[in-house]
């Protein structure tokens, strides 16, 4: 009885030793040498592993920042300033600071303002129904509302507006990775500077037609009337093919061209109520109050 | 037992509604909407100005390279705008826009076309004149005709293949003009036979066309060399390597040509172009249109100018229908829907089809049940089910292992579909990210 259990002890412990042994020289002799600080710049890394910085996955990031000498071009969108601050302390190596960015959607065609002339039966899919067919509406440039982009984002950060039909962007969560970006097959949506409050400016249309047609398409389209163009005292508001576009690195966001879209298709966010504006608000109303010799 | 291919095919019903209307001359309309680009290919060169007057079968866009064609003005008139206007999908495309001049006799003297069984040219000249007179393949594929019959010295040809089937349901354009012009066919296929030097042709016409291939039989001179074929009723027998392997035995390999097994195809609307080219100096400007649809007032084939509205040829042919939930230009199963009737008649329209409210949608997508229908019907022999699902997961390496890139998009795969699944939409889909990605890697 002893000798049974006496037995197995021994025998388990050979094997142990054994294999112990075997181990510890096929670790030796395969040893492969790693440099210690892509494990230590992976680990500053966010993990999303989303591609926004152009690498397949933050492992593969990393090893980029530790084996190039020049990292000035490289930039993690998500983790941002502070994370790269942190690489470059631990590589000792210079990066460029980039403003945070955030994405935007740059159409506003909405099933109120930009009525549908056909149906679409296909798979509920922009790449695909793009490839065939310019889309339910008349504006052959807006969003197609199939929700590619929502798709693409892994971080939850945009949702299908089901009064609209179009995509939002919620700018918390936003990392600006840029998924959505290529994802959009008319490229719609644009990573634009996030600024101190989230205050931006732009175009919210891409529909190159002239005015009339633009127009008919889709009611808040910009119609390159170039009234935001003279008015910009920055001249950060450029026109190519009666399309206006605003130059985020010039902007200075006065909110001067927001106020002469004859179409508002120029869209501010987050501005703070305006106070001139509500003094000038009653003198516009004025004008249609005209009519009261009727009443 | 008649011949067909052996793998795959469907038989949908034929519907052949205007198998028995003559060929009508469309009016000659007000304006006509010229796209510069109705060919597969480089588009051509735009060579008019705006206010420029112009004859009827002047050029008015060179060709724009090797893979390009010419295109001459349809009718006499002055070009009013190059201006952008939708095309079928909706897009919008650049295009001549020329008014017809209503004083200039050349527009509304129809010139009489006599039979002329004699060939005069040479096989360059043939050649050169297919070229220059912006013939392209009218089957729909509109492939310049003068690419296809350019034969490299080190390619064996031995066969000319006239393609009469017209396996696509509702369209008959190609029937009646097999009818009315055969003894122009016969000749036409003459003319390519001398151009390309060889002895033999055969036309494959499917036995739903009785009357046709009785004609061409009637017709056909013997010693000839020219063979008439009838084929099984089965779609998608137009299809140029089906067609091959039904008549021939042969089959194209996988990446290749039909030029690879020594063979040319033509279409027989492409052959009688051919033939007002070289005998008559005619060049292309007008086409066979199929205008169909089971609650048309009249449906009808027409003799359309290059550049009509399609608009017009629906008034033509009785307005739309109520109840039309959908227009198609070409046949139901390989046509697209169109999203504006503005949009003009090119080279490659074939038919327009007129679609009421019940027979317009598609049903609701459930989960694939394995059945393997679309494996069975499948020409080109692909598994379709695995494609979509593989273009699904984006897996587009995968896709191409199994030969996505094969699939000639005849869409029996989504028609016999008992769970409705949108197959060939995905399959397109995959084709071109996975052309995109060859030619990146490339």
């Amino acid at each position: 009885m002893t000798d049974s259990i006496l037995n197995s002890v021994i025998l388990l412990t050979g094997l142990g030793i054994v294999a112990a042994l075997v181990l510890y020289v096929v670790s030796k002799k395969f040893y492969v040498y790693e440099n210690p600080l892509i494990a230590e710049v992976e680990e500053l890394l966010p993990g999303a592993n989303c591609a926004g910085c152009g690498s397949p996955g933050c492992r593969s990031f990393a090893e980029k920042l530790v084996s190039s000498d020049d990292i000035a071009n490289l930039f993690c969108p998500v983790g941002g300033n502070a994370v790269m601050k942190q690489v470059s302390a631990a590589l000792g190596k210079e990066i460029a600071e980039q403003d945070p960015t955030v994405a935007v959607v740059r159409c506003q065609g909405s099933c109120e303002v930009r009525p549908k002339t056909s149906e679409y039966q296909g798979p509920r899919s922009c790449a695909i129904s793009a490839l065939i067919y310019s889309g339910e509406t008349d504006c052959q440039y807006g969003c197609l509302g199939d929700g590619d982009c929502v798709v693409a984002c892994k971080f939850d950060a945009m949702y299908m507006d089901e009064e609209t039909g179009l995509p939002v962007v919620i700018t918390d969560k936003c990392t600006s990775c840029g998924m959505c970006v290529t994802a959009c097959p008319r490229g719609i949506i644009e990573m634009r500077p996030k600024h101190k409050r989230d205050l931006k400016i732009y175009v919210g249309c891409l529909n190159e037609e002239k005015g009339g047609i633009a127009k008919k398409a889709c009611s808040v389209a910009c119609i390159g009337c170039s009234k935001c163009l003279d008015i910009c005292p920055k001249e950060a508001i450029v026109m190519n093919n009666n399309l206006a576009y605003i130059d985020p690195a010039y902007c200075t966001l006065c909110r001067k061209c927001v106020d002469v879209c004859p179409t508002h298709s120029i869209i501010e966010t987050n501005f703070p109520p305006r106070k001139v504006k509500q003094e000038e608000v009653p003198v516009i109303k004025v004008e249609p109050v005209k009519p009261q010799p009727d009443a | 037992m008649l011949k067909t291919f052996p793998k795959g095919g469907i038989h949908p019903p034929e519907n052949k509604l205007t198998a028995d209307t003559p060929i009508k001359k469309m009016p000659v309309p007000r304006v006509v909407y010229v796209p510069i680009s109705q060919h597969i290919g480089i588009p051509a060169e735009i060579v008019v100005e705006v206010k420029q007057k112009v004859e009827i079968g002047q050029v008015i866009a060179r060709s724009g390279g090797y893979v390009s064609s010419n295109i001459h003005a349809p009718v006499a008139g002055t070009v009013t705008k190059l201006d952008m206007i939708v095309d079928t999908t909706g897009y919008k495309k650049q295009c001549i826009v020329i008014r017809t001049d209503d004083k200039n006799e050349s527009n509304y003297q129809e010139p009489e076309f006599p039979l002329i069984p004699e060939i005069a040219m040479a096989p360059e000249e043939i050649l050169q004149r297919i070229a220059d007179f912006g013939i392209v393949g009218l089957g729909g594929a509109t492939f310049p005709a003068h690419v296809k019959l350019h034969v490299k010295a080190d390619k064996h040809l031995d066969c000319l293949i006239v393609n009469g089937v017209e396996c696509e349901p509702y369209l008959t354009a190609d029937h009646r003009l097999m009818l009315e012009k055969t003894d122009e066919i016969l000749v036409g296929i003459r003319i390519l036979m001398r151009a390309l030097h060889i002895e033999r042709a055969i036309i494959g016409i499917e036995n739903n066309k009785r009357d046709a291939i009785e004609r061409f039989r009637e017709r056909n001179p013997k010693g000839s060399g020219i063979q008439i074929a009838a084929l099984q009723v089965k779609y998608p027998q137009g299809g140029e390597k089906q067609l091959i392997r039904a008549l021939l035995g042969r089959e194209v390999p996988m990446n290749g040509l039909p030029l690879d097994v020594g063979v040319v195809v033509h279409n027989v609307g492409t052959v009688f172009a051919i033939y007002q080219a070289v005998q008559h100096n005619r060049p292309l400007m007008e086409r066979v249109v199929t205008v169909t649809g089971k609650k048309l007032e009249k449906p009808s084939n027409f003799w359309v100018k290059i550049g009509t509205p399609i608009t017009d040829l629906l008034a033509e042919a009785g307005g739309v229908p109520e109840g039309t939930r959908k227009i198609v230009s070409g046949g139901p199963m390989m046509g697209k829907a169109l999203k504006s009737t503005d949009v003009p008649v090119t080279k490659g329209t074939s038919g327009i089809l007129v679609i009421p409210d019940d027979e317009a949608s598609r049903g609701e997508p459930r989960s694939c049940i394995r059945c393997g229908e679309c494996v069975d019907v499948c020409p080109m022999g692909l598994e379709p089910h695995l494609l979509m699902n593989l273009t699904e997961k984006s897996l587009f390496e995968k896709a191409a292992r199994e030969d996505i890139l094969t699939c000639i998009e005849c869409g029996s795969c989504s028609y016999v579909c008992p769970s409705h699944r949108p197959l060939l939409d995905y399959i397109r889909f995959g084709k071109s990210i996975t052309k995109q990605l060859q030619t990146k890697s490339a």
